[in-house]
């Protein structure tokens, strides 16, 4: 039985790079996969690239591509990343030049068709989330994006690239995509489509499964969280999925943090609704066959609905935010008084915010004052306010007010921070997935 | 008791929802929660927080339980004013709630 290894090298663009080195060096994978694409990322990648039209993709894609290509060559490890964000083609060339530079023979592909933005500004839709219909924000919107299925990532990798650039796609796609490349799954197989979505989705979060974002002490204890590795999903051709890390790479991989990560972002779990499949996650089974060694079997699947998730992105609005800092005797009575003057300036100099917020950090900034114990006054606590505006200005008005404590407001205010910036908010549409033409480009270096 | 001493718990967001697992350490506790941990009283502990319905999901092949909190991030994390836009921190939040011992005898 054949069985192909997949790693996950980035749970987000930001992520660490050194697990996927290590990876790519003594993981014994086939491929690499990173997932780099957050949900408003896009958007504000299509106003990069109308700045400048060679931008638009991962700020990280230089840095990840020197760290791994030389390895991946050496070893025949091929890529797969939503690091084309708005610029698919553009980040190829750049990967391509790249390659060049170190030396290396590749040939890179671009996964070209997510931008859907004519379709969705031509025809008549509305938000999934508020029913309002998208043509009300017409002038805002920067972007809209659909999410890619498999079928454009297997058509690169046929052409035998070894670096595969999307845009945006399903993120576990980008993991079936070499699964159903690989062993030639049938796109309406959806027992294989079910249990093939379980392996991206476990995957998509990179560290989130080999023991990141897991750690309590005194309750779930994980080694050598500096080091920790990146995750490893064994597949064979009959389905059978194991999830594992390199040997002697910091983390944990058991059956709690299978079961963390599988519910993660998931409603009904009869009901994950993915490009090319509904997958069933009810009857998933996770059990631990050896150290750092989770099988996960049972994915199952039906028919998708035809229509493809577009996230439309738009500009709405400014946010600006001030925060300073109170400790010692009294700390809680001075911030609250911050508060209160804060408020009464926004009023008296005539900022006008729609929505507004003035939290004490260290008493109720995350989950409100209802489930903060009142029984003692923290020792130091952060006052912090920001609200939203129509303009910039007014933006930058918020935290001004705050930092003017500094000389006008309670005893021993300090360390203030401050920000204004344009907000572009993520909504969605449901597009009919033939309204949707992908292509692929590849480039060679 | 806390619900923290007999399950674990990670939040994940998708627009204007959070979803929360709980998921018991020990499988024979899963009945226990199944029992005790109702999406009304999910809903009532975050009730300054949720302005949708609780939904819960039932996993009783890897003994967990999915709480889909409809309308609670603040209009979701590219808008939401809040210091924790994602809501990631909620699932501590929930270990919080206090549960009936599932082993008294102990």
């Amino acid at each position: 039985m054949r069985t192909i290894r997949l790693g996950s090298g980035a749970g987000y663009s930001g992520d660490r790079i050194e697990p996927a080195v290590e990876l790519a060096e003594r993981g014994g994978i086939d491929y690499l996969v990173f997932e780099c694409l957050a949900e408003r990322t896009i958007g504000l990648a299509q106003q990069a690239k109308r700045v400048d039209p060679n931008s638009g993709f991962d700020p990280f894609l230089e840095a990840r591509m020197r760290a791994v290509l030389p390895t991946a060559a050496r070893l025949g490890i091929r890529i797969v990343s939503n690091m084309g964000a708005a610029n698919a083609p553009g980040a190829a060339r750049r990967t391509a030049a790249i390659a060049a530079e170190l030396g290396l023979k590749l040939t890179i592909a671009a996964v070209c068709g997510d931008d859907v933005l004519s379709q969705v500004l031509d025809g008549d839709y509305r938000f999934e989330e508020t029913h309002t219909p998208v043509r009300d924000l017409r002038d805002r919107i920067v972007s809209a994006n659909a999410y890619l299925g498999i079928g454009p990532i297997c058509a690169a990798l046929r052409t035998n690239a070894d670096v595969v650039l999307t845009g945006r796609a399903a993120d576990p796609a980008l993991f079936m995509a070499p699964i159903f490349h690989e062993f030639g799954w049938a796109m309406d197989d959806w027992v294989r489509l079910g249990q093939g979505t379980v392996v991206g989705h476990l995957l998509e979060c990179a560290g989130q499964i080999t023991g990141g974002y897991f750690a309590d002490p005194g309750y779930k204890h994980v080694p050598d969280l500096a080091r920790l590795g990146f995750p490893i999903a064994e597949v064979s051709e009959d389905g059978e999925l194991v999830i594992t890390k390199v040997a002697g790479s910091g983390g944990t991989v058991s059956a709690a943090t299978c079961k963390e990560q599988l519910l993660y972002e998931i409603h009904d779990p009869r009901r994950y609704l993915q490009p090319d499949v509904v997958a069933d996650f009810s009857q998933v089974r996770i059990e631990e066959v050896g150290a750092d060694r989770v099988k996960v079997s049972g994915g199952r699947g039906s028919p998708p609905s035809g229509t493809l998730k577009v996230s439309v992105g738009y500009v709405d609005g400014y946010v600006g935010e001030g925060q300073i800092s109170y400790g010692g005797p009294g700390a809680l009575g001075r911030a609250r008084l911050a508060l209160e003057i804060v408020r009464d300036r926004l009023a008296l100099t005539g900022v006008r915010m729609s929505e507004s917020r003035f939290d004490i950090i260290g008493l109720n900034s995350l989950h409100g004052s209802r489930l903060s114990p009142h029984e003692s006054e923290p020792y130091e606590v952060r006052v912090r306010v920001t609200g939203r505006t129509d303009s910039l200005a007014e933006a930058a008005r918020i935290g001004n007010e705050v930092e003017t404590l500094y000389t006008n407001g309670p005893a021993g205010g300090g360390g203030v921070s401050r920000h204004a910036r344009e907000v572009v908010a993520v909504q969605s549409v449901l597009l009919p997935s033939e309204l949707v033409k992908t292509s692929v480009e590849t480039v060679e270096a | 008791m806390k619900l923290r001493e007999i399950a674990h718990s990670r939040t994940g967001d998708k627009g204007d929802t959070s979803n929360i697992s709980v998921i018991a350490y020990d499988d024979r506790h899963y009945e226990h929660l199944r029992r005790t941990v109702t999406a009304e009283k999910v809903k009532a502990h975050f009730a300054e927080l949720v302005r949708g319905e609780v939904v819960r999901y039932e996993l009783p092949m890897i003994g967990a339980l999915n709480f889909v909190l409809g309308h609670t991030l603040g209009g979701g994390v590219t808008r939401s004013l809040a210091l924790d836009a994602h809501g990631k921190s909620l699932s501590s939040a929930l270990l919080d709630l206090e549960v009936p011992d599932p082993d008294p005898s102990r």
